[in-house]
């Protein structure tokens, strides 16, 4: 229980994939100019991550391990997650035309993320078990929800004020991200001092 | 020779077919047939996705009419009846009037009625400017005249005239994208056969209004003795006219004191 914890709260606050790891940083800056295209790119990602951690660690374990290919790891992931996430949008439009409807334009944007390759990888390098994998996955895809969540705020302030011509787009935002990443900073060692 | 080269082989081999498999069967059997009338209505629909008919743009309301019958289809505002009738040809069902809007500025606090109270120097946009102490003008309710209005109005049906917001009635197609923009919220749909109107939305009581705003409303209620038909009607200071009973006699602008009531010349 301890360790699931711990994965959950590093996954979160401590490893954040954007602001620490540096994943996903494309969607993270395109889709987080208003607030609900942010909240239903998180929730996309996050559902995705939880999705590929489970559909990929029996792959590993039964078929690359057991063969010992696990040099294959990325090509195969890679392969699996982007099948996967058609899949899933097929099966959503058909079942749950609500959610497609709410995440729909998310999910082919979803299928080549390195974010979601990159806890898949990960997963795998922690040699997780499969409940730690999703708990993993849920961790970061939750991470990824709670930095675009609040760097939409930090981007709808930024547009009530006056940047210098030469800082306007891109540029300021790319500062802005960064100003947020460190503060992500302050969450180093949380970890170790909370489950000692 | 075979685990190192060919099985690898083999296993991407498969996973790739099996996945290829996977999606062709499920894209045959779990298809979601689209509606050909969907590309025949958003072709008929202006395409600028204002949001006037209450759905997200026009590719929305398309699809809200191809899919579930009963939808009005005089919701398009800046397509009009020409809109509305291509709409039900398509569908096949009787055609219905739109009712058209168009937008009243109610603020008459021009440059010569009212002023300012601070020199703002930020960033030069309504939005921004209302966060700064409620604005810049003396009645917080003021229209700022930065406009933010004129800056999303894709008709050039709207500009800063002496400091307030004046809607071009003739160019004004009551899309409604001006009166969302609009951080005071000073900006109303009002049916286009109805042009008078009470240019103020200061609730403030009436001396306040009066030292802050010559063409404020002061709520004295003369509006509402004059009126022959009742539509004239003041709550918490502010006089509010009811478009549905109006009969556009203009008794109650001749009739204000100090101007808050204007009108739109009637269309002949």
């Amino acid at each position: 229980m301890k360790e699931i914890f711990m994965i959950l709260v590093s996954a979160i606050l401590v490893d954040n994939f954007v602001l620490s790891k540096f994943m996903g940083v494309c969607p993270f800056l395109g889709v987080s100019k208003k607030l609900d295209s942010a909240v239903g790119m998180g929730l996309a990602v996050t559902f995705v991550m939880v999705m590929a951690s489970a559909v990929t660690y029996p792959i590993y374990k039964y078929l690359l391990l057991e063969y010992d290919l696990t040099y294959l790891n990325t090509i195969v992931f890679i392969l699996v997650i982007a099948a996967f996430v058609q899949l899933v949008e097929i099966v959503l439009k058909k079942f749950i035309p609500a959610l497609h409807k709410s995440l729909g334009v998310y999910l082919p944007l979803i299928t080549t993320n390195c974010a979601v390759l990159g806890v898949t990888l990960l997963n795998v390098d922690n040699s997780y078990n499969f409940l730690n994998s999703i708990v993993n996955g849920a961790g970061a895809g939750l991470g990824f929800l709670l930095a675009m969540v609040l760097f939409s705020g930090v981007r709808q302030r930024m547009e009530g004020c006056d940047i210098p011509d030469s800082f306007k787009g891109m540029p300021i935002t790319l500062v802005a991200a960064s100003l947020v990443s460190l503060s992500f900073g302050g969450f180093m060692g949380v970890v170790d001092g909370l489950f000692k | 020779m075979f685990t190192t080269i060919v099985l690898p082989i083999l296993i991407l081999t498969a996973l790739g077919l099996l996945a290829g498999l996977l999606l062709a069967l499920a894209a045959k059997f779990m298809a979601v047939k689209t509606d050909p009338k969907f590309d025949q209505i958003r072709e008929v629909l202006p395409g600028a996705n204002c949001g006037a008919c209450g759905y997200a743009g026009c590719d929305a309301y398309a699809k809200a009419l191809a899919g579930t019958p009963g939808i009005k289809t005089n919701l398009c505002v800046p397509g009009g009846d020409k809109t509305s009738r291509a709409i039900s040809a398509v569908l096949g069902v009787d055609f219905a009037d739109v009712e058209e809007v168009s937008a009243m500025v109610k603020c008459g606090g021009d440059c010569d009625a009212t002023d300012y109270i601070m020199e703002y120097r930020g960033p030069q946009t309504c939005s921004a400017c209302n966060t700064f102490y409620q604005g810049r003008g003396k009645c917080s309710h003021a229209c700022l005249g930065f406009g933010d209005c004129v800056a999303v109005c894709m008709f050039d049906a709207i500009h800063i005239v002496n400091g307030v917001a004046v809607v071009d009635k003739e160019k004004c197609t009551g899309c409604g994208m001006c009166s969302r923009e609009c951080p005071n919220a000073l900006i109303e749909m009002r049916p286009a056969g109805n042009v008078v109107f009470v240019g103020c939305s200061s609730h403030d009581k009436g001396a306040f209004t009066r030292k802050v705003c010559a063409n404020g409303c002061i709520g004295c209620k003369k509006c509402e003795k004059v009126c022959p038909t009742g539509a004239a009607k003041v709550t918490d200071n502010l006089a509010a006219i009811d478009p549905k009973t109006c009969i556009n006699c203009r008794a109650c602008e001749e009739a204000c004191p100090t101007g808050a009531i204007r009108s739109y010349p009637l269309k002949k």
